[in-house]
């Protein structure tokens, strides 16, 4: 039986993590692994502190990961990969995109944004560290910062062997298809 | 072919495939989907959402009287309000299948509490069946109708946050049409007077035996035997939790009929392995049961009966294995959720954080958020509807203890208020309170998720509603003086508050836009900046508590992305450096 891989994406409300757990999951099925995805609904939605947990193998009983569980992050917001630091097997890997959003308790100058966090997260673990606003801005379109960051964690976590193009192909509306493209491409 | 869906969507699925004709819901995470998920199978069945949790198990269990299968579904504190007809419905028994669907939310991702609806299983006597992936969501559904019509109960088919919200394969069956006989009248089962109920009871009683000897054999309870020496009792997500942190060489007796328990079962598993271990999240439900049958067992000493569980935690509760982890030596600071930016109800909350002494009694929902700094505008929040009451009780004490500073306010929003806000403010009215209530209308029930209400105008099945008027019923309560304002215009809403205050006879107030995330209505989207020649840095526009304003090199500075141009930041700024552009 192959081990289980279990894959977290966090963020912050409102960033479209969504997109990304939807092609990566119908990307895994279409290899034929057994699937399990957990996100979370709600009053947490609102702007709040998200995380979404995707696991994959012959048989995946738990959607969801305790403490040093999970082969890989990527994380929408320096801060929070941070905040799901535990969640990480020790010296696995961490996607993690160079972009700040400033919590209300930091906005109303109560608390103060941590300096250094993706710092801090190279001492632990293997960091690949990406500008995807910047990226996405580049290529035409800043919504598609999560491809952007997509692309970067299939590549990654190894998982060359299924055909992402083709996935993006079926799960994109043609209007959006090839900006998407090239962003799943970007980084490298 | 398989489809990844969540257990709600299976759930659904389940419901449609074994027959269901009808169903009622009030919206709750994390049992909303189900019922958004219905209305693809119109013209097959029929759904709805009702004003409340109670209305919604009344009309599904009226369809089951009249003879077709029936759901409704809600979030656990939702069987707090449907306990009434609940309870009398086990005693009276079902025509058609009835299915009570509870989303019970451990760990409370988004709750006023996390309390175990099982319980309600045991003491209202429905059957429990509890899935544990959406595969088990869909074909559970199935065997809860057979199980509600062959031993004529109600079922609670209890899921959970994780259960609803996870997503994993699900094969699909075929619906099975259900031909109910023609209707008759049946009064000795179906009115409950007193001496029907006394006969119904001893029925109900019988069929619970003949439900439990069911239990001890039904394809819903399966042994899983791997070995001889640990031996695990579980169910829900409890049981994919303790597959992964067990050793491989554990037994499992995995249950998907809780109530009633099934202890010939768990007596003759017991006997075949050396230790027993009941692991299930929140409280003692099938381990107390077990112990007082005279089962050895070990259970919640270890895993404890807060919040969820997880593959990790049962592991290192029940082995004390610890999974290895690192933490980094930077810090995140929290981020709690927040109205969103250009928000509807951040005017209200804004105007009576102002005054130090007013008391504000909210309610739940999104305007709950309300309560977070720097609004920080809210003393109280206890259940839907809670807001014109408790707010009612609070100033009755007031004016015991000749307390003439504070003012009371008990704050809801639409959906609420047809939910249980209209029999508080009847009882301000009725019992002469000097409350404030205000509705904060933005035509939609917001938090779950832009499910419609009586005020909404569209049903479920997208069919046009006559649109229930909240100043119309207020206005019939007796209150004279109604002042409705755009919350957008701080201005008018200072207004209304002190025109609400200051008037003589029953004032109210409705602060009333629709809500942002409403699709239906065109949105004047705009985009508000900051002239930082003319910003003195005071930090004013911060009071507002909007995700979009922050501070940046000393000065206010707006956030494009996030700003929809609502200017409320700009009507605080006493320098007019924040313009809509």
């Amino acid at each position: 039986m192959s081990e289980v891989k279990s894959i977290l994406l966090v963020g912050v409300g409102g960033q479209g993590t969504i997109l990304v757990s939807k092609l990566l999951t119908a990307g895994l099925i279409k290899a034929g692994y057994d699937v399990k995805m957990s996100e979370v609904h709600g009053m947490a939605q609102r702007g709040g502190s998200v995380s979404t947990q995707v696991r994959f193998g012959d048989k995946v009983y738990s959607p969801i990961i305790g403490r040093g569980q999970a082969d890989i992050m990527v994380a929408f917001e320096k801060m929070e990969a941070v905040r799901y630091a535990e969640f990480l097997k020790p010296g696995a890997t961490a996607v993690i995109n160079d972009y700040e959003i400033v919590p209300m308790s930091v906005a109303t100058g109560a608390m103060e944004y941590p300096q250094g966090t993706i710092e801090a997260m190279k001492q632990e673990f293997n960091v690949i560290s990406l500008n995807a606003g910047q990226i996405a801005q580049e290529l035409g379109n800043p919504r598609c910062m999560n491809v952007v960051l997509f692309g970067a964690m299939v590549r990654a976590l190894g998982m060359d062997h299924i055909d992402w193009e083709e996935v993006l192909r079926e799960n994109l509306k043609p209007s959006i298809l090839d900006i998407n493209l090239k962003a799943f491409n970007a980084y490298k | 072919m398989k489809h990844l869906m969540s257990g709600n969507e299976a759930a659904a699925r389940g419901a449609y495939e074994a027959g269901l004709k009808v169903g009622a819901a009030y919206p709750g995470t994390p049992s909303t989907e189900i019922f958004e998920e219905l209305p693809k199978y119109k013209g097959e069945l029929y759904c709805e959402w009702a004003p409340n949790e109670k209305v919604a198990a009344e009309v599904a269990y009226g369809a089951s009287i009249a003879g077709v299968r029936s759901l409704t579904a809600m979030k656990h504190v939702g069987v707090n309000v449907a306990a009434d007809p609940i309870f009398t419905a086990a005693y009276n028994g079902v025509g058609g299948g009835f299915v009570i669907v509870s989303g019970d939310d451990p760990s409370m991702h988004s709750s006023q509490n996390e309390q175990d609806n099982r319980y309600y299983a045991r003491a209202a006597k429905l059957a429990c069946v509890e899935p544990s992936d959406s595969q088990e969501c869909k074909d559970f559904m199935k065997y809860a109708y057979d199980i509600s019509e062959k031993f004529d109960v109600p079922v609670l088919f209890r899921m959970t946050t994780r259960v609803c919200h996870s997503k994993s394969l699900v094969e699909f069956g075929e619906r099975e049409e259900h031909q109910p006989p023609e209707y008759k009248r049946n009064a000795a089962k179906f009115v409950s007077t007193p001496a029907n109920a006394y006969r119904n009871h001893a029925k109900l009683e019988a069929n619970l035996k003949l439900l439990e000897e069911y239990a001890n054999t039904c394809p819903l309870n399966r042994v899983e035997m791997n070995g001889t020496k640990i031996g695990v009792v579980t169910a829900s997500i409890a049981y994919q939790y303790a597959k992964e942190a067990f050793p491989e060489d554990t037994s499992f007796l995995k249950l998907g009929l809780t109530n009633p328990m099934p202890m010939e079962l768990v007596k003759d598993f017991a006997s075949k392995v050396d230790k027993l271990y009941v692991i299930e999240e929140l409280e003692p439900f099938m381990e107390e049961q077990i112990k007082a049958a005279g089962i050895e067992c070990v259970g919640k000493d270890l895993i404890g009966n807060m919040y969820e569980l997880n593959p990790e935690l049962v592991k290192s509760r029940v082995f004390g294995e610890q999974t290895e982890f690192r933490n980094v030596p930077v810090q995140a600071v929290p981020r709690p959720p927040a109205l969103c930016p250009g928000c509807p109800h951040r005017g209200l909350f804004y105007v009576l954080s102002k005054k130090k002494d007013y008391v504000i009694c909210g309610d739940i929902g999104c305007y709950t958020l309300g309560a977070s700094a720097p609004l920080s505008a809210m003393d109280s929040c206890v259940c839907m509807g809670g807001g014109f009451s408790v707010a009612q009780g609070m100033s009755k004490a007031f004016e015991m203890m000749g307390d003439t500073k504070h003012k009371v306010f008990g704050v809801l929003g639409d959906s609420t208020f047809f939910h249980s806000g209209m029999t508080g403010a009847a009882e301000i009215i009725y019992n002469k309170g000097s409350v404030i209530p205000v509705v904060l209308d933005n035509s939609i029930t917001g938090m779950t998720g832009q499910q419609d209400n009586p005020g909404s105008g569209e049903t479920l099945m997208g069919d046009p509603a006559p649109v229930l008027k909240i100043e119309d019923i207020l206005r019939a309560y007796g209150y004279e003086n109604i002042f409705i304002v755009d919350p957008r215009d701080l201005a008018a809403v200072q207004k209304a508050v002190d025109d609400a205050l200051a008037s003589e006879a029953p004032a109210a107030i409705i602060t009333r836009r629709p809500c942002l995330l409403l699709k239906k209505v065109k949105q004047e989207i705009g985009l508000c900046k900051v002239d930082t020649d003319k910003c003195r840095s005071c930090r004013s526009c911060l009071k507002v508590g909007c995700p979009a304003v922050f501070f940046k090199d000393g000065k206010a500075t707006i956030d494009a992305t996030l700003c929809i141009g609502c200017t409320v930041c700009a009507q605080v700024c006493p320098f007019d450096a924040i313009e809509r552009v």
